[in-house]
């Protein structure tokens, strides 16, 4: 026979987490993962089943860490930033503008009106980019499969406009430390107001194939009941929260980059099920829309980044006939601005949750220690809480259901 | 400083004696590590902190008393209020009292903070490392653990670094 | 009308072999449904509405290693990760084809240190690199085209094991 075996999961390392069953042999210890097509990444859980029922499951991450954390050190804190589009890669925007404005945050920096609303557009976009992923993977999981198709057309759209701002369709680093990198091209606006005038009409078309659809009312609603209580208990943010009752946004809490001037709702539901955080999330798409028309609308004409030329590179202009500019130039790129020995949190809402980022510096030009909070981590920490008496099949529908990205969990 | 934080600051020093520091509107609060559970329990029950938004290390070395900083991120939903914890732990013997007892979330964070910097949190439910195989050596995030750089390969060097890198055969 | 009418009735092609194994072999070539990290994003786009690569005969990923030909190896590969990389593609049957999809699998990317495997080439043996942070799903396609020329070219005698 070859080496290759069916091997039977040991259950030694899990001794104290799984039933008394399971030693025993009664109930069985399956494994699913890191190679499975529902698990959005590379997660492996550890099941134990009775029969088809699961009666506990154990999550293990890891296997796709990536040593972000300590990378982050070893560079200047504008050099550290293209590592932040990697670890969530649904939310490449929303990465850079929670870490630029930790930078802002450590250093005190101003950022320019037109940076502002630049950043509230992009990362909105963001949002339902990644929401469309989301939609589009959670229906292809419960076996609807137009709904993948459809949302990944309209999810090139804002792609598009990411590479036309930026040059690159995901790893964008668009923001930078006191505005953003360079002012939008003029097909800017027109792009955004086509995908204005078009989306509303997509969700609709979503929304008539899922929300009243019997089959994916079966497989969703009451499966995977989430109380507040447990919710926070483990750490809850973003959607997922806001699905149990709880209305907690940062957005609205503690607003950040101008959101206080935009009129906006902050979805909630009270069930607590995957139905009821399918039910935010569409909202939310709509909700998000909303912000970037106003943005747009009143997008103010200005500069795009901060005058401060000891941290903002100057302008590629200047550098040919501005010795000052040269030097600032040179001095930004080798050696990089030093930050206070000091140490800040800051927090902005992910599509996910409360994506913080806790920076210190010690008074040089690189992190002296960077740390991401990233809401995924502890959103599936709650998993073996609200799987517990359901189906495998339903497992698929609540792990998907609580929009994990493993890039977020293992960082 | 908020005078609602003000209050529970000053609070804290009375029972526990602990130091704060204030920077950017952000206060933290130095606590000893045999008190930190009775100050979360306390915070969480009676000011309505919630939720426990991050928790990290920060490795001080070559600094030796005291070598980490152990992070607590608190932040209350109700008042809307955010407050930092840290408690200083020596090098020799890392040791803090779990907090899976007050908050569930501090069960994995925990963990990562055991992989990553090797400090020990007495009476954890489930000390194994969460995001290293379970074989490593040593903790990534201590400072005196290295990066790990590989030197890059460019047309100068192709071949030199082509000869001893470890390609797979079959 | 096509090419039956130019060609009479054409009842016999000879051809070799081996052209009609590898001609069969491009045109039906199942990945494996494996996504490590960001560039796995770009491939489910380069299977999704608007790039469509199942015009090349890939539309059927394959969840089961056992029943697929080509790994596309998307992703950063972790330390951990890796012997479970190997596994997979020590399932696969034989004839079997790696790309090593972006930066990363190609040779550690951005990420320098200690947790990524430095090139996925370590683990398993690659046949195409794709370039990119994450390469855009045209250089995804372009990649397994490039595959395709590979796999046309193949001699029977250099796919026996000795």
């Amino acid at each position: 026979m070859s080496e290759y075996q069916l091997q039977e999961i040991p259950v030694g390392p899990y001794k104290h987490l799984v039933s008394e069953r399971a030693i025993s042999g009664e109930t069985m210890i399956l494994n699913m993962g890191p190679q499975h097509p529902s698990t959005h990444g590379v997660l492996r859980l550890v099941l134990e089943l009775d029969g088809e029922v699961i009666v506990n499951c154990i999550p293990e991450i890891g296997y796709l860490h990536t040593g972000v954390e300590k990378n982050m050190e070893a560079k200047t804190y504008l050099k550290a930033e293209v590592m932040t589009d990697r670890l969530d890669y649904m939310n490449n925007m929303g990465n850079n503008l929670a870490y630029v404005m930790a930078v802002e945050k450590l250093v005190g920096l101003d950022v320019p009106e037109r940076a502002q609303s630049l950043r509230v557009i992009l990362t909105e976009l963001q949002r339902i980019a990644s929401h469309l992923v989301w939609l589009g993977t959670t229906a292809l999981d419960l076996a609807a499969m137009s709904v993948f198709l459809y949302c990944f057309r309209e999810r090139e759209i804002i792609l598009d406009i990411f590479e036309l701002v930026s040059g690159q369709r995901m790893m964008v680093t668009y923001f930078r430390p006191g505005g953003v990198w360079r002012d939008v091209p003029v097909e800017f606006e027109s792009a955004v107001r086509n995908f204005i005038k078009i989306f509303p009409k997509r969700i609709d078309e979503y929304e008539a194939l899922l929300t009243k659809n019997p089959l994916w009312l079966d497989r969703t609603v009451g499966i995977g009941k989430l109380d507040a209580a447990t919710a926070l208990q483990h750490g809850v943010t973003g959607p997922t929260l806001r699905a149990s009752g709880v209305n907690w946004d940062l957005r609205k809490a503690r607003p950040y980059a101008g959101y206080d001037q935009y009129d906006f709702n902050v979805p909630i539901e009270t069930k607590g099920d995957t139905y009821a955080r399918y039910l935010v999330r569409v909202q939310e798409l709509r909700e998000s829309l909303k912000i970037v028309e106003q943005a747009l609308n009143k997008l103010p004409i200005g500069p795009v980044r901060s005058e401060n030329r000891k941290f903002v590179p100057p302008p590629r202009s200047e550098l040919g006939t501005s010795m000052e500019a040269l030097i600032h130039h040179f001095k930004l790129w080798t050696e990089g601005f030093p930050a206070p020995k000091a140490s800040i949190y800051s927090a902005v809402e992910s599509p996910r949750g409360e994506l913080g980022v806790y920076l210190e510096g010690d008074g040089g030009p690189k992190p002296y220690r960077v740390h991401w909070r990233t809401p995924s981590f502890d959103n599936l920490s709650v998993l073996p809480k609200i799987v517990k008496g359901h189906l495998v099949a339903d497992l698929v529908a609540i792990l998907a259901s609580i929009d994990i990205v493993l890039g977020d969990i293992d960082r | 400083m908020d005078t609602r934080l003000e209050k529970i600051v000053q609070v804290l020093q009375e029972k526990t004696g602990a130091t704060f520091e204030e920077f950017r509107d952000e206060v933290h609060v130095f606590v000893d590590a045999e008190k930190i559970v009775d100050v979360l329990t306390f915070l969480r029950y009676e000011h309505d902190f919630a939720l426990l938004s991050a928790m990290t290390a920060v490795d001080y070395w070559p600094k030796e008393d005291p070598r980490f900083h152990v992070i607590y991120q608190l932040t209350s939903l109700t008042q809307n209020l955010s407050l930092q914890l840290r408690v200083p732990v020596n090098g020799s013997q890392p040791k803090v009292p779990t907090a899976t007892g007050v908050f569930d979330v501090a069960n994995w964070r925990e963990r990562e903070i055991m992989d990553m910097f090797g400090i020990e949190f007495e009476g954890h439910p489930d000390p194994r490392r969460i995001l290293m195989p379970q074989d490593w050596d040593g903790h990534p995030l201590r400072k005196d653990y290295p990066l790990g750089y590989e030197e890059p390969q460019f047309t100068f060097n192709f071949e030199e670094i082509d000869l001893r890198k470890p390609y797979v055969k079959e | 009308m096509g090419v039956e009418q130019k060609l009479g009735n054409m009842g016999v092609v000879t051809t070799t072999l081996e052209t009609a194994v590898n001609w069969a072999r491009t045109n039906a070539m199942w990945p494996m449904l494996f996504g490590l990290a960001c560039c796995a994003i770009e491939m489910m786009s380069a299977q999704a509405a608007n790039y469509d690569m199942s015009r090349f005969g890939m539309e059927l990923m394959r969840p089961s290693p056992r029943q697929s030909d080509l790994m596309i190896v998307a992703g950063r590969v972790s330390r951990k990760m890796a012997p479970v990389l190997r596994r997979l593609y020590d399932q696969m049957p034989e004839p079997k084809w790696v790309i090593a999809m972006g930066d990363c699998a190609s040779c550690g990317g951005v990420f320098n240190n200690y947790a990524i495997v430095q090139g996925v080439d370590e683990v398993v043996p690659v046949d195409v690199y794709v370039a990119g942070c994450p390469p855009r799903p045209e250089a995804l396609i372009h990649g397994v085209m490039t595959l395709f020329e590979k796999v046309k070219g193949e001699k029977f005698k250099d796919l026996v094991k000795a």
